[in-house]
Protein backbone atom coordinates (compact mmCIF):
# COMPACT_ATOMS: atom_id res chain seq x y z
CA UNK A 1 0.00 0.00 0.00
CA UNK A 2 1.16 3.55 -1.20
CA UNK A 3 0.78 6.86 -0.22
CA UNK A 4 1.69 10.08 -1.74
CA UNK A 5 1.80 13.17 0.63
CA UNK A 6 1.73 16.64 -1.00
CA UNK A 7 3.31 18.61 1.64
CA UNK A 8 2.65 22.53 0.47
CA UNK A 9 -1.49 21.22 0.06
CA UNK A 10 -0.69 20.06 4.02
CA UNK A 11 1.11 23.33 4.66
CA UNK A 12 -2.02 25.23 3.33
CA UNK A 13 -4.55 22.90 4.94
CA UNK A 14 -2.71 22.67 8.69
CA UNK A 15 -0.97 26.30 9.02
CA UNK A 16 -2.08 28.61 6.29
CA UNK A 17 -3.76 28.47 2.97
CA UNK A 18 -1.57 31.28 1.67
CA UNK A 19 1.52 29.72 2.40
CA UNK A 20 3.58 28.29 0.10
CA UNK A 21 7.07 28.92 1.80
CA UNK A 22 8.26 25.76 4.32
CA UNK A 23 9.63 28.18 7.13
CA UNK A 24 10.05 28.35 10.98
CA UNK A 25 10.29 25.50 13.32
CA UNK A 26 6.58 25.90 14.35
CA UNK A 27 5.30 25.46 10.77
CA UNK A 28 7.58 22.70 10.24
CA UNK A 29 6.21 21.05 13.64
CA UNK A 30 2.69 21.51 12.89
CA UNK A 31 3.21 19.95 8.78
CA UNK A 32 5.02 17.01 10.41
CA UNK A 33 2.07 16.27 13.11
CA UNK A 34 -0.27 16.29 10.03
CA UNK A 35 1.98 13.81 8.10
CA UNK A 36 2.51 11.85 10.63
CA UNK A 37 -1.79 11.28 10.93
CA UNK A 38 -1.96 10.83 7.59
CA UNK A 39 1.08 8.35 7.70
CA UNK A 40 -0.63 6.51 10.56
CA UNK A 41 -3.92 5.98 9.04
CA UNK A 42 -2.83 4.54 6.05
CA UNK A 43 -0.75 2.23 8.41
CA UNK A 44 -3.31 1.53 10.49
CA UNK A 45 -5.55 0.26 7.28
CA UNK A 46 -2.72 -1.49 5.93
CA UNK A 47 -2.17 -3.64 9.59
CA UNK A 48 -5.59 -4.59 9.42
CA UNK A 49 -4.57 -7.22 6.27
CA UNK A 50 -1.71 -9.25 7.17
CA UNK A 51 -0.74 -9.89 3.56
CA UNK A 52 -0.50 -6.41 2.11
CA UNK A 53 2.95 -5.49 1.10
CA UNK A 54 4.99 -2.36 3.45
CA UNK A 55 3.26 0.63 3.36
CA UNK A 56 5.33 3.49 1.19
CA UNK A 57 4.58 7.01 2.54
CA UNK A 58 6.25 9.44 -0.42
CA UNK A 59 6.28 12.96 0.71
CA UNK A 60 6.42 15.35 -2.40
CA UNK A 61 8.00 18.19 -2.07
CA UNK A 62 6.81 19.90 -5.35
CA UNK A 63 4.66 22.51 -4.31
CA UNK A 64 7.37 23.64 -1.48
CA UNK A 65 9.36 26.82 -2.95
CA UNK A 66 11.47 28.13 -0.39
CA UNK A 67 12.27 25.38 2.77
CA UNK A 68 14.40 26.51 5.65
CA UNK A 69 16.81 24.57 7.91
CA UNK A 70 14.30 24.49 11.08
CA UNK A 71 11.50 22.98 8.54
CA UNK A 72 14.09 20.77 7.02
CA UNK A 73 14.98 19.85 10.73
CA UNK A 74 11.47 19.34 11.69
CA UNK A 75 9.53 17.60 8.74
CA UNK A 76 12.53 15.30 7.22
CA UNK A 77 14.71 14.89 10.14
CA UNK A 78 12.09 14.35 12.35
CA UNK A 79 10.18 11.99 10.63
CA UNK A 80 13.25 9.53 9.35
CA UNK A 81 14.06 9.43 13.41
CA UNK A 82 10.69 8.67 14.64
CA UNK A 83 10.34 5.96 11.87
CA UNK A 84 13.64 4.47 12.42
CA UNK A 85 13.34 4.36 16.22
CA UNK A 86 10.03 2.70 15.92
CA UNK A 87 10.88 -0.36 15.41
CA UNK A 88 6.92 -1.39 15.16
CA UNK A 89 6.33 0.96 12.43
CA UNK A 90 5.77 -1.43 9.41
CA UNK A 91 6.65 1.26 6.77
CA UNK A 92 8.80 3.40 4.68
CA UNK A 93 9.13 6.58 3.57
CA UNK A 94 10.60 8.13 -0.06
CA UNK A 95 10.67 11.92 -1.05
CA UNK A 96 9.81 13.40 -4.29
CA UNK A 97 9.84 16.72 -6.01
CA UNK A 98 13.10 18.29 -3.97
CA UNK A 99 15.00 20.60 -5.76
CA UNK A 100 18.39 21.73 -5.25
CA UNK A 101 17.57 24.74 -3.32
CA UNK A 102 15.91 21.91 -0.73
CA UNK A 103 18.81 19.61 -0.59
CA UNK A 104 21.32 22.19 1.00
CA UNK A 105 19.40 22.50 3.98
CA UNK A 106 18.01 18.64 4.07
CA UNK A 107 21.54 17.03 3.43
CA UNK A 108 22.75 19.74 6.53
CA UNK A 109 20.39 17.97 9.08
CA UNK A 110 20.64 14.17 7.20
CA UNK A 111 24.53 14.94 8.15
CA UNK A 112 23.50 16.63 11.87
CA UNK A 113 21.63 13.43 12.63
CA UNK A 114 23.45 10.38 10.57
CA UNK A 115 20.75 10.09 8.68
CA UNK A 116 19.68 9.19 4.77
CA UNK A 117 17.15 9.36 2.77
CA UNK A 118 15.54 8.30 -0.45
CA UNK A 119 14.39 10.72 -3.08
CA UNK A 120 12.83 10.00 -6.49
CA UNK A 121 13.66 12.57 -9.25
CA UNK A 122 12.90 12.24 -12.98
CA UNK A 123 11.49 8.59 -12.17
CA UNK A 124 15.39 8.04 -10.97
CA UNK A 125 16.35 7.08 -7.63
CA UNK A 126 18.50 9.18 -5.52
CA UNK A 127 20.07 8.02 -1.71
CA UNK A 128 21.04 11.62 -0.20
CA UNK A 129 22.67 11.39 3.74
CA UNK A 130 24.83 9.53 6.04
CA UNK A 131 25.72 6.01 4.02
CA UNK A 132 28.76 4.10 4.14
CA UNK A 133 30.74 3.96 1.01
CA UNK A 134 29.14 -0.12 1.03
CA UNK A 135 26.37 0.48 1.81
CA UNK A 136 25.82 2.86 -1.00
CA UNK A 137 27.33 0.56 -3.38
CA UNK A 138 24.74 -2.25 -2.01
CA UNK A 139 21.44 0.32 -2.72
CA UNK A 140 22.79 1.63 -6.29
CA UNK A 141 22.92 -2.56 -7.29
CA UNK A 142 19.25 -2.60 -6.02
CA UNK A 143 18.20 0.69 -7.64
CA UNK A 144 19.59 -0.20 -10.66
CA UNK A 145 18.84 -4.28 -10.61
CA UNK A 146 15.86 -4.52 -8.26
CA UNK A 147 14.11 -6.55 -7.26
CA UNK A 148 17.78 -8.46 -6.59
CA UNK A 149 18.30 -11.10 -3.59
CA UNK A 150 21.18 -11.09 -1.86
CA UNK A 151 23.19 -13.37 -3.88
CA UNK A 152 22.49 -11.71 -7.04
CA UNK A 153 23.86 -7.87 -5.17
CA UNK A 154 26.82 -10.42 -4.44
CA UNK A 155 27.68 -11.61 -7.65
CA UNK A 156 27.48 -7.83 -9.22
CA UNK A 157 29.72 -6.88 -6.61
CA UNK A 158 32.00 -9.64 -6.38
CA UNK A 159 31.42 -10.08 -2.56
CA UNK A 160 30.77 -13.03 -0.22
CA UNK A 161 26.64 -13.49 -0.38
CA UNK A 162 26.56 -13.00 3.61
CA UNK A 163 28.07 -9.83 3.89
CA UNK A 164 25.44 -8.87 1.01
CA UNK A 165 22.96 -9.97 2.80
CA UNK A 166 23.98 -8.38 6.26
CA UNK A 167 24.44 -4.89 4.25
CA UNK A 168 21.02 -5.23 2.81
CA UNK A 169 19.80 -5.73 5.90
CA UNK A 170 21.13 -2.98 7.15
CA UNK A 171 19.86 -0.78 4.54
CA UNK A 172 16.38 -2.44 5.19
CA UNK A 173 16.56 -1.81 8.94
CA UNK A 174 17.26 2.51 7.63
CA UNK A 175 14.13 2.18 5.34
CA UNK A 176 16.22 2.48 2.27
CA UNK A 177 15.28 -0.80 0.98
CA UNK A 178 12.56 -2.94 1.20
CA UNK A 179 11.63 -6.56 0.24
CA UNK A 180 9.36 -6.64 -2.91
CA UNK A 181 9.35 -9.45 -5.23
CA UNK A 182 11.73 -11.48 -5.43
CA UNK A 183 14.65 -9.45 -3.43
CA UNK A 184 14.94 -6.02 -2.46
CA UNK A 185 13.57 -3.16 -3.96
CA UNK A 186 13.95 0.74 -3.52
CA UNK A 187 10.86 2.31 -1.64
CA UNK A 188 9.29 4.58 -3.75
CA UNK A 189 6.02 6.09 -4.81
CA UNK A 190 3.99 3.23 -7.01
CA UNK A 191 4.60 2.67 -10.75
CA UNK A 192 8.24 3.78 -9.99
CA UNK A 193 9.42 1.50 -7.97
CA UNK A 194 10.90 -1.40 -9.98
CA UNK A 195 9.16 -4.89 -9.31
CA UNK A 196 5.80 -2.54 -9.49
CA UNK A 197 4.78 -3.37 -13.00
CA UNK B 1 17.86 68.14 32.18
CA UNK B 2 17.96 66.68 28.97
CA UNK B 3 21.34 64.84 27.98
CA UNK B 4 21.63 64.94 24.13
CA UNK B 5 23.23 61.70 22.10
CA UNK B 6 24.03 62.52 18.80
CA UNK B 7 23.40 60.49 15.76
CA UNK B 8 26.22 60.05 13.54
CA UNK B 9 25.81 61.63 10.18
CA UNK B 10 26.56 57.84 8.71
CA UNK B 11 24.96 55.69 10.46
CA UNK B 12 25.82 51.96 10.16
CA UNK B 13 26.90 49.01 12.14
CA UNK B 14 29.91 50.63 12.90
CA UNK B 15 29.51 53.95 13.93
CA UNK B 16 26.58 52.74 15.67
CA UNK B 17 28.98 51.77 18.83
CA UNK B 18 29.33 55.69 19.36
CA UNK B 19 25.69 56.39 20.14
CA UNK B 20 25.97 52.88 22.70
CA UNK B 21 29.18 54.58 24.08
CA UNK B 22 26.95 58.41 24.38
CA UNK B 23 24.45 56.12 26.02
CA UNK B 24 26.16 53.97 28.54
CA UNK B 25 26.97 56.77 31.16
CA UNK B 26 22.87 57.63 31.43
CA UNK B 27 20.55 55.51 33.46
CA UNK B 28 17.68 53.99 31.64
CA UNK B 29 15.54 56.53 32.75
CA UNK B 30 17.40 59.37 31.90
CA UNK B 31 15.87 62.10 29.83
CA UNK B 32 17.70 61.83 26.78
CA UNK B 33 17.24 63.36 23.48
CA UNK B 34 18.73 61.51 20.32
CA UNK B 35 19.96 64.17 17.79
CA UNK B 36 19.35 62.71 14.08
CA UNK B 37 19.56 66.36 12.86
CA UNK B 38 23.19 66.16 10.70
CA UNK B 39 22.48 62.34 9.77
CA UNK B 40 22.34 61.88 6.14
CA UNK B 41 23.02 58.25 5.31
CA UNK B 42 21.96 55.07 7.49
CA UNK B 43 22.01 51.45 6.66
CA UNK B 44 19.41 48.96 7.64
CA UNK B 45 21.17 47.67 10.72
CA UNK B 46 21.34 51.63 11.84
CA UNK B 47 18.05 52.08 11.52
CA UNK B 48 17.03 49.14 13.83
CA UNK B 49 19.25 49.32 16.00
CA UNK B 50 17.60 52.51 16.28
CA UNK B 51 14.60 51.60 16.93
CA UNK B 52 15.54 48.64 19.94
CA UNK B 53 17.28 51.66 21.73
CA UNK B 54 13.62 52.34 22.63
CA UNK B 55 13.07 49.52 23.28
CA UNK B 56 15.33 49.23 26.11
CA UNK B 57 15.33 52.65 27.69
CA UNK B 58 12.28 53.48 30.47
CA UNK B 59 10.05 56.27 29.04
CA UNK B 60 9.86 58.43 25.37
CA UNK B 61 12.93 58.96 24.12
CA UNK B 62 13.19 62.92 22.39
CA UNK B 63 14.11 62.19 18.69
CA UNK B 64 14.56 64.76 16.62
CA UNK B 65 14.71 63.63 12.82
CA UNK B 66 17.04 64.51 10.10
CA UNK B 67 17.03 67.78 8.11
CA UNK B 68 18.23 66.95 4.84
CA UNK B 69 15.20 66.44 2.99
CA UNK B 70 16.67 63.59 1.03
CA UNK B 71 17.46 61.68 4.35
CA UNK B 72 14.16 62.24 5.58
CA UNK B 73 12.72 60.78 2.78
CA UNK B 74 15.15 57.52 2.31
CA UNK B 75 14.36 56.95 6.44
CA UNK B 76 10.69 57.00 5.81
CA UNK B 77 10.96 54.78 2.70
CA UNK B 78 12.46 52.36 4.86
CA UNK B 79 9.51 52.56 7.64
CA UNK B 80 11.57 54.11 9.95
CA UNK B 81 9.31 56.75 11.09
CA UNK B 82 6.28 54.43 10.83
CA UNK B 83 7.73 52.58 13.47
CA UNK B 84 9.68 55.60 15.24
CA UNK B 85 6.29 57.36 16.06
CA UNK B 86 5.47 54.62 18.49
CA UNK B 87 8.53 54.89 20.11
CA UNK B 88 9.82 57.78 20.34
CA UNK B 89 8.74 61.84 20.91
CA UNK B 90 9.44 62.52 17.61
CA UNK B 91 10.85 66.26 16.82
CA UNK B 92 11.04 67.66 13.49
CA UNK B 93 8.44 67.66 10.52
CA UNK B 94 8.34 63.71 9.22
CA UNK B 95 7.44 63.23 5.81
CA UNK B 96 3.75 61.43 5.21
CA UNK B 97 3.77 57.58 5.56
CA UNK B 98 3.54 55.67 2.12
CA UNK B 99 3.62 52.19 1.49
CA UNK B 100 7.35 51.22 1.30
CA UNK B 101 6.25 47.75 -0.79
CA UNK B 102 6.35 49.63 -4.25
CA UNK B 103 9.70 51.40 -2.94
CA UNK B 104 13.69 51.23 -4.22
CA UNK B 105 13.54 49.64 -0.85
CA UNK B 106 14.14 45.90 -0.71
CA UNK B 107 12.14 45.13 2.89
CA UNK B 108 11.47 48.54 4.90
CA UNK B 109 11.64 47.92 8.53
CA UNK B 110 9.52 45.14 9.35
CA UNK B 111 8.51 44.36 13.23
CA UNK B 112 9.17 40.89 13.79
CA UNK B 113 7.29 38.76 16.97
CA UNK B 114 6.03 35.61 15.66
CA UNK B 115 6.06 32.79 13.15
CA UNK B 116 3.89 34.65 11.07
CA UNK B 117 5.57 37.82 10.61
CA UNK B 118 8.79 35.65 9.28
CA UNK B 119 6.20 33.78 6.48
CA UNK B 120 5.19 37.42 5.51
CA UNK B 121 8.67 38.85 4.90
CA UNK B 122 10.18 35.77 3.38
CA UNK B 123 6.76 36.02 0.88
CA UNK B 124 7.04 39.43 0.48
CA UNK B 125 11.16 39.26 -0.68
CA UNK B 126 11.52 36.75 -3.17
CA UNK B 127 10.34 38.29 -6.29
CA UNK B 128 11.98 41.18 -4.82
CA UNK B 129 15.24 39.05 -4.89
CA UNK B 130 15.14 37.38 -6.87
CA UNK B 131 15.29 40.74 -9.54
CA UNK B 132 18.10 42.03 -7.14
CA UNK B 133 20.31 39.03 -6.40
CA UNK B 134 19.80 37.41 -9.92
CA UNK B 135 19.22 40.40 -12.47
CA UNK B 136 21.24 43.53 -10.95
CA UNK B 137 23.99 41.66 -8.92
CA UNK B 138 24.43 38.89 -11.41
CA UNK B 139 24.14 35.79 -9.24
CA UNK B 140 23.64 32.57 -9.75
CA UNK B 141 19.85 32.02 -9.64
CA UNK B 142 20.51 29.18 -7.24
CA UNK B 143 21.28 32.21 -4.59
CA UNK B 144 17.75 33.20 -4.11
CA UNK B 145 16.65 29.82 -2.35
CA UNK B 146 19.52 30.37 0.35
CA UNK B 147 18.81 33.86 0.63
CA UNK B 148 15.13 33.27 1.60
CA UNK B 149 16.03 30.63 3.94
CA UNK B 150 19.33 33.00 5.19
CA UNK B 151 16.62 35.54 6.08
CA UNK B 152 13.91 33.03 7.65
CA UNK B 153 16.74 31.53 9.96
CA UNK B 154 17.76 35.14 10.99
CA UNK B 155 14.11 36.44 11.68
CA UNK B 156 13.68 32.95 13.95
CA UNK B 157 16.55 34.06 15.85
CA UNK B 158 13.80 36.63 17.52
CA UNK B 159 10.96 34.60 17.55
CA UNK B 160 12.95 31.73 19.31
CA UNK B 161 15.62 33.50 21.49
CA UNK B 162 14.92 37.68 21.97
CA UNK B 163 11.73 36.96 24.25
CA UNK B 164 10.51 40.40 22.35
CA UNK B 165 9.94 41.71 19.12
CA UNK B 166 12.69 43.09 16.88
CA UNK B 167 12.84 44.54 13.26
CA UNK B 168 14.12 43.42 10.15
CA UNK B 169 15.45 45.60 6.74
CA UNK B 170 17.29 44.73 3.79
CA UNK B 171 18.47 47.26 0.98
CA UNK B 172 20.92 47.64 -1.64
CA UNK B 173 24.27 49.38 -1.70
CA UNK B 174 27.38 50.31 -3.30
CA UNK B 175 29.93 49.70 -1.30
CA UNK B 176 32.50 51.63 -3.84
CA UNK B 177 35.00 52.18 -0.94
CA UNK B 178 34.47 49.39 0.89
CA UNK B 179 34.11 46.72 -1.58
CA UNK B 180 34.81 48.21 -5.13
CA UNK B 181 31.04 46.63 -5.55
CA UNK B 182 27.19 46.23 -5.04
CA UNK B 183 26.11 44.27 -2.27
CA UNK B 184 22.80 43.24 -0.39
CA UNK B 185 22.46 44.38 3.17
CA UNK B 186 20.28 42.04 5.91
CA UNK B 187 20.04 43.60 9.41
CA UNK B 188 17.87 41.62 12.13
CA UNK B 189 18.02 43.43 15.48
CA UNK B 190 16.46 42.87 18.61
CA UNK B 191 17.36 44.44 22.35
CA UNK B 192 15.77 41.03 23.81
CA UNK B 193 17.73 38.29 25.93
CA UNK B 194 21.19 38.35 23.98
CA UNK B 195 23.32 35.05 22.99
CA UNK B 196 25.09 34.47 27.02
CA UNK B 197 21.86 34.69 28.60
CA UNK B 198 19.82 32.24 26.48
CA UNK B 199 22.81 29.87 26.19
CA UNK B 200 22.81 30.02 29.97
CA UNK B 201 19.54 29.12 30.08
CA UNK B 202 20.68 25.75 28.41
CA UNK B 203 20.05 23.31 31.62
CA UNK B 204 24.14 21.77 30.65
CA UNK B 205 25.16 24.81 30.70
CA UNK B 206 29.09 24.97 32.36
CA UNK B 207 29.92 28.85 33.19
CA UNK B 208 33.98 29.16 32.89
CA UNK B 209 36.02 31.83 34.04
CA UNK B 210 36.38 32.82 30.29
CA UNK B 211 32.31 33.43 29.92
CA UNK B 212 31.60 36.41 28.43
CA UNK B 213 29.52 37.47 25.71
CA UNK B 214 32.58 36.88 23.42
CA UNK B 215 32.70 33.23 24.42
CA UNK B 216 28.85 32.88 24.04
CA UNK B 217 28.64 34.42 20.26
CA UNK B 218 31.48 31.61 19.69
CA UNK B 219 29.25 29.23 21.05
CA UNK B 220 26.10 30.09 18.90
CA UNK B 221 28.01 31.38 15.40
CA UNK B 222 30.94 29.65 15.64
CA UNK B 223 30.05 26.16 16.96
CA UNK B 224 26.20 26.10 16.98
CA UNK B 225 25.53 25.68 20.47
CA UNK B 226 21.61 26.26 21.07
CA UNK B 227 20.07 26.22 24.02
CA UNK B 228 17.27 23.60 23.08
CA UNK B 229 20.73 21.28 22.07
CA UNK B 230 19.95 19.17 25.24
CA UNK B 231 16.50 18.23 24.15
CA UNK B 232 16.47 18.37 19.95
CA UNK B 233 19.74 17.69 18.71
CA UNK B 234 18.89 19.27 15.78
CA UNK B 235 19.02 22.92 17.05
CA UNK B 236 21.49 25.34 16.32
CA UNK B 237 21.41 24.70 12.74
CA UNK B 238 19.98 28.31 11.40
CA UNK B 239 23.39 30.49 12.33
CA UNK B 240 25.80 27.99 10.28
CA UNK B 241 23.48 27.46 7.95
CA UNK B 242 23.60 31.40 7.30
CA UNK B 243 27.59 30.91 7.89
CA UNK B 244 27.49 28.05 4.62
CA UNK B 245 25.56 30.40 2.88
CA UNK B 246 27.74 33.22 3.10
CA UNK B 247 30.71 31.19 2.44
CA UNK B 248 29.39 30.17 -1.12
CA UNK B 249 28.53 33.73 -2.26
CA UNK B 250 31.78 35.67 -0.42
CA UNK B 251 29.22 37.36 1.87
CA UNK B 252 30.28 38.40 5.86
CA UNK B 253 27.89 37.80 8.35
CA UNK B 254 28.49 39.92 11.60
CA UNK B 255 26.66 39.66 14.71
CA UNK B 256 26.92 41.57 18.12
CA UNK B 257 25.38 40.80 21.34
CA UNK B 258 26.18 42.84 24.64
CA UNK B 259 29.70 43.53 24.65
CA UNK B 260 31.16 41.56 21.92
CA UNK B 261 30.66 41.50 18.34
CA UNK B 262 31.98 38.27 15.81
CA UNK B 263 32.24 38.89 12.13
CA UNK B 264 32.55 35.95 9.64
CA UNK B 265 34.07 37.05 6.63
CA UNK B 266 35.02 35.72 3.24
CA UNK B 267 38.43 36.73 1.39
CA UNK B 268 38.43 40.16 -0.20
CA UNK B 269 36.75 41.68 2.63
CA UNK B 270 38.07 44.27 4.87
CA UNK B 271 39.93 43.25 7.95
CA UNK B 272 37.31 43.51 10.51
CA UNK B 273 38.92 41.33 14.10
CA UNK B 274 37.02 38.10 13.89
CA UNK B 275 36.03 38.61 17.71
CA UNK B 276 35.69 42.41 19.55
CA UNK B 277 35.07 42.68 22.86
CA UNK B 278 34.84 45.21 25.43
CA UNK B 279 32.21 47.20 23.19
CA UNK B 280 29.60 49.38 24.50
CA UNK B 281 26.80 47.34 26.12
CA UNK B 282 23.58 46.52 24.55
CA UNK B 283 21.36 44.19 25.13
CA UNK B 284 19.79 41.69 22.40
CA UNK B 285 21.57 40.20 19.38
CA UNK B 286 22.09 42.59 16.47
CA UNK B 287 22.89 40.68 12.97
CA UNK B 288 23.90 42.38 9.86
CA UNK B 289 24.72 40.08 6.71
CA UNK B 290 25.93 40.96 3.46
CA UNK B 291 26.04 39.89 0.18
CA UNK B 292 28.19 40.80 -2.38
CA UNK B 293 27.46 41.31 -6.43
CA UNK B 294 29.06 38.53 -8.27
CA UNK B 295 32.19 39.22 -9.04
CA UNK B 296 34.00 39.20 -12.52
CA UNK B 297 36.97 36.89 -11.79
CA UNK B 298 35.82 34.41 -9.28
CA UNK B 299 32.52 32.03 -10.08
CA UNK B 300 30.61 31.46 -6.61
CA UNK B 301 32.16 29.18 -4.78
CA UNK B 302 30.53 25.72 -4.98
CA UNK B 303 28.54 24.07 -2.59
CA UNK B 304 29.78 21.36 -0.78
CA UNK B 305 27.57 19.38 -1.40
CA UNK B 306 26.56 20.54 -4.68
CA UNK B 307 26.06 17.45 -6.81
CA UNK B 308 25.08 16.27 -9.93
CA UNK B 309 21.60 15.27 -10.27
CA UNK B 310 19.83 11.90 -11.67
CA UNK B 311 21.45 8.26 -11.32
CA UNK B 312 24.50 7.72 -10.04
CA UNK B 313 25.28 11.60 -9.59
CA UNK B 314 25.34 10.90 -5.78
CA UNK B 315 28.44 11.55 -4.09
Amino acid sequence: MSVTIDVGTVLRGTVCALYSNLVTRSTGAAVRRAIEEQVAEVAGAAQADAAAPPVVATIDFSQVELLDFSCADEIVAKLLLRMGQDVAWPGYVAFMGLHDAHLDPIETVLERHALALVSWHDGEAELFGEVEADERLHWEVVRDHGPASPDAVAQRLAVDAGCATRILERLRARRLVMHGGAGYVVPGPPGLRRGDA
Amino acid sequence: MTAVVTIPPSLEEGTFDQVLAQLAPHPEDARLLLDARHARWASPYGLAALLCVAQVRAGRLAFAVPEHADTLSYWARMGFFRHAAELFELHGTVPRARDGHDSDVLLELTPIVQSDDVHAVVGRIQRKAVDILHGQLGHDAAITGGFGMTLSEACQNIVEHAGTGGWVGVQTYNFARRLGRRVVQIAVCDAGVGFRRSLESDPGHHRTDRWDDGAALEEAVIRARSRFRVRDAGRGQGLAGIRRFLGRWQGKLTVRSGTARVAVTSPGWDDEVPLAKGLPPFPGAQLQITIPEASGDAAPAASPRARPRGRGGVP
